[in-house]
């Protein structure tokens, strides 16, 4: 049968200021297939996506849809054209229920039919594969359900060409592959997918074809089934990269961090982490595995003084080979500064936490140091400086240093947080999820300074969500399951099934 | 599915679209700034038109009523130093996102505590000490009342907009209660006011306007080294940003909180002092004036930053000397003459969407692509 063309667009350009976000793209997709869209951060994905879903005006170019030129204005135009974008950041209402969530915005005529909208809501839910009570409140929800809602969403407003932004960044591998099936039933039923992700290994099981974009312009269009990673990757670099992790021999591994029977509840008084052990060497990468929300946050946190831990927890740090630990628990992260703990931390929230989006790259190097200046100046000279080099030494793409960090892309401003937080000389390194959303290139630059770390002696505590990329770069990999220790594995012995089944034991149910 | 799929838009750019500018070159956003001010004097001129009187008569006469004896310009002065006062005392807290919109009485508490030492003590001091007594008991009533609401919001995280606003009422309300019974002045025949301060409590004039000018000028230029180059100034943008963020790096989020309120309201008490014993020389119910009001206005018109302060804070005094002159001269009612000052501010604030967005309209023709 001979494809059916959904969606051209033609010469697309969309510059914001100076910037050229999109540059003379051109992008088809067929009714029934899958397309991946391939590109590192900042390559204009996104950017071209949100053209569609008509949320930017492009400066010029064509789109044509089933045959026909089109402008797309707003949002409700693109709905209008059948095309609907399931976005990153879901916009979904907590208050009420999936199937209010999903007829939300939609102006029918008539009273509400709440029992007709269910009956629509269950019947495309069935014809695809959902699993979703419409009647439940968005705020009972976990991630994955949200994003069912968000789907069936642009279902019900009869979009036939669909675009994921990055659907399985919150995802957990089971909940990946629910969606997949989902993703290939839609297609099998004639509708034009295109789907964002970083994960290679997902574009090469889900996709029929990947375009990719390099620096907002057209990189190539390939047929998965001729396609690797490695190729892959070649093509959005633009030249020849290795996808191997190092891993170096640990050298002399010494105590730095231990932790003994640390346990934590939640606002509502929930275990969140009960009695968790373990030693943290220098010289090694510790890697800490489990689904997502199950302590890895609490627990990053409760080192670093910032969550509340129960009484019995003990935090050691261990400030050289021979000195006396100093015990961390009851402090506040000033204090634990004070007494010179040499502790960096990365956490998950890069710019809601590690770093001030609207302050500049000085000023965001100044937060570790701000408090080091004579008579109640801040010294901003060293700051800078520091700024000046992290810049040049991680290759931070930026129009400078005075720029503010939100306006950089989501692996330059990894860097600018990675960057700061080494240039404190710790002796442990904490990183929550230190490249999510981050491309390959970018991803690859962070275990290279991971690594280099781990060669100066520091323990690094790595909490991942890539089995694949745990098993590559880690020494050791413990494992949290609601809360528990549920194994601690060498990394260079384990396999991924065994990681996998340590992560849900435990549980009630078992896996999900 | 696509029944209902609707295809009817032929190839056309939109009417009008609005684009977020990355950035703008000084000179157009001051360009847009003194575009916006002539359009409200045109509109302003309308107003004026449509009450009968002749809009540059009327103008001349604002600035002439405002700036052009030295009698006015003591009058327009004694409205700007307190405005520029309270516009500074705001900033701190405003940069921390802590909504203080009780600086009105965080001036009138202050004003409060000058006036006792004025009224019962200003023959057991020497004046100079007298003087720095009433400033130093202003501030520390501005900051303790300020205090109040900072140290609920830092403990328990309870809304410090109402908080403060309601202890502006709670202030005048002590004011009120002073003038009619405790502080009346006896020698006010019936009338319930508060006497007159001596003259050893009434601020020094320099150049024919009270010291109270040098105090701001020297505040404002304090503050702007305060925000932009202390450790207390980042350590308040940090917070304001995000609290998260601050906390993760070690500060202590509630001292701060508390120090910065303390701080703002001990300016703005400072303000009621040189209210009191620099142009009013009595505690009334009107001491505060609405300054701490206004002063929200001249904070964000200046994006507080101090130095803009000064001059927004000098033109706000112009426009209201001037208003009241021309309330006298053409007999224009109050009330039109506030919708005069109303209406330069609302294109003040309203010209700041136009140098963040630039509005982009539909110019060229497109090549559209015929349809078969």
């Amino acid at each position: 049968m001979e494809p059916v063309l959904a969606l051209e667009m033609k010469d697309i350009t969309k510059t914001f200021g100076d910037v050229a976000a999109n540059c003379n793209v051109s992008l088809q997709v067929y009714n029934g297939e899958v397309l991946s869209l391939l590109g590192e951060n900042g390559s204009g994905k996104t950017t071209l996506m949100n053209i569609l879903a008509g949320i930017y005006y492009p400066d010029h170019g064509q789109i044509t849809v089933g045959g026909r030129e089109v402008s797309i204005r707003s949002p409700k135009d693109a709905i209008d054209l059948g095309i609907g974008m399931v976005h990153q950041h879901f916009k979904l209402v907590g208050n009420l229920t999936a199937a209010e969530n999903i007829v939300l915005g939609l102006r029918e005529k008539g009273r509400l039919d709440r029992k007709k909208i269910t009956a629509k809501v269950k019947d495309l839910a069935d014809r695809y594969g959902f699993n979703i009570n419409p009647e439940k409140k968005i705020y009972d929800m976990s991630v994955s359900e949200k994003q069912t809602v968000e789907i069936l969403k642009v279902l019900y407003r009869g979009a036939s060409i669909l675009i994921l932004d990055e659907p399985t960044a919150v995802l957990t591998l089971q909940e990946t592959e629910k969606l997949f099936n989902i993703l290939r039933s839609m297609r099998d039923d004639g509708k034009a997918i295109i789907i964002i992700t970083h994960k290679l290994h997902e574009v090469l099981a889900i996709s029929d074809r990947v375009a990719v974009l390099r620096k907002g312009e057209n990189a190539g269009t390939v047929k998965t089934a001729d396609a690797t990673a490695q190729s892959l990757t070649e093509m959005m670099v633009g030249r020849a990269v290795s996808l191997n992790i190092d891993r170096p021999e640990p050298v002399n591994p010494t105590p730095r961090l231990v932790v003994k029977n640390l346990s934590c509840v939640d606002d509502e008084g929930f275990t969140v982490l009960d009695n968790v052990s373990f030693t943290a060497n220098g010289g090694e990468i510790l890697g800490i595995a489990g689904i997502s929300g199950c302590g890895q946050r609490e627990l990053l946190e409760g080192i670093a003084g910032l969550y509340p831990l129960m009484p019995g927890s003990s935090v050691l740090y261990y400030p050289d080979d021979t000195g006396a630990p100093t015990e961390l628990v009851g402090k506040r992260p000033g204090e634990i500064r004070k007494l010179g703990v040499a502790l960096s931390f990365v956490p998950e929230d890069r710019l809601g936490m590690g770093l001030v989006g609207s302050m500049d790259l000085a000023d965001n190097m100044l937060l570790r140091s701000y408090n080091d200046g004579k008579l109640g100046i801040a010294d901003r000279r060293g700051p800078r400086k520091l700024a000046e080099r992290v810049v040049k030494q991680l290759g931070i793409v930026t129009p400078g240093i005075s720029t503010p960090v939100s306006k950089l892309s989501g692996g330059n401003v990894q860097k600018v947080l990675v960057g700061r937080e080494i240039s404190l000389a710790p002796q442990v390194l904490m990183t929550a999820y230190a490249v999510r959303g981050l491309d390959i290139n970018t991803s690859y630059t962070i275990y290279g300074l991971l690594n280099e770390q781990k060669k100066k002696g520091v323990a690094v505590i790595y909490v991942g969500e890539d089995l694949d990329v745990l098993l590559e770069l880690c020494d050791r990999i413990l494992v949290l399951s609601a809360g528990r220790v549920s194994g601690i594995v060498d990394g260079r012995t384990a396999t991924k099934e065994e990681v996998g089944y340590l992560m849900t034991a435990g549980r009630e149910g078992g896996s999900v | 599915m696509n029944g209902t799929t609707n295809h009817r838009h032929p190839g056309g750019e939109p009417l009008v679209r609005i684009v977020k500018r990355a950035d703008i070159a000084r000179g157009k956003a001051w360009g847009i700034r003194i575009a916006a001010i002539l359009l409200a004097l045109c509109a302003g001129g309308l107003l004026i038109l449509a009450l009968g009187h002749n809009p540059a008569a009327v103008y001349i006469d604002m600035v002439r009523g405002s700036l052009a004896t030295k009698t006015a310009m003591i009058a327009t002065a004694k409205i700007a130093i307190p405005l520029l006062g309270a516009a500074l005392a705001i900033a701190p807290a405003f940069k921390m996102k802590f909504w203080n919109i009780g600086a009105e009485g965080q001036i009138m508490v202050g004003a409060i505590a000058a006036t006792y030492l004025a009224l019962f003590h200003y023959q057991t001091m020497p004046r100079p000490a007298l003087l720095a007594a009433m400033f130093m008991a202003s501030a520390l009533a501005g900051g303790l009342w300020g205090l109040i609401p900072a140290v609920f919001k830092a403990r328990w995280g309870t809304n410090e907009t109402l908080f403060t606003l309601m202890l502006n009422y709670v202030a005048f309300g002590i004011v009120k209660y002073l003038r009619m019974g405790p502080w009346k002045s006896p020698s006010s025949a019936g009338f319930p006011k508060i006497a007159m301060f001596d003259s050893a409590a009434r601020l020094p004039n320099v150049f024919g306007v009270n010291i109270g000018w040098i105090i701001v000028l020297a505040l404002a230029v304090a503050m702007f080294v305060y925000m932009k180059y202390s450790q207390h100034g980042y350590e308040i943008s940090v917070v304001g940003e995000s609290e998260r963020t601050a906390k993760y790096i070690g500060m202590n989020v509630p001292r701060i909180i508390m120090r910065t309120v303390f701080f703002s309201g001990a300016i703005a008490g400072v303000v009621g002092c040189l209210i009191v014993s620099g142009s009013s020389y009595t505690l009334s119910d009107t001491t505060s004036g609405g300054y701490g009001f206004t002063a929200i206005t001249v904070a964000w018109l200046s994006r507080l930053n101090p130095f803009p302060m000064i001059v927004i804070s000098a033109f706000l005094a112009v426009l209201t000397k001037g208003a009241n002159t021309i309330q006298t001269n053409f007999k224009i009612p109050a009330s039109a003459s506030e919708v005069l000052t109303g209406m330069i501010l609302f294109f003040m604030l309203g010209c700041e969407f136009f140098i963040n967005y630039k509005v982009i309209l539909r110019s060229r023709r497109r090549i559209e692509v015929p349809n078969d």
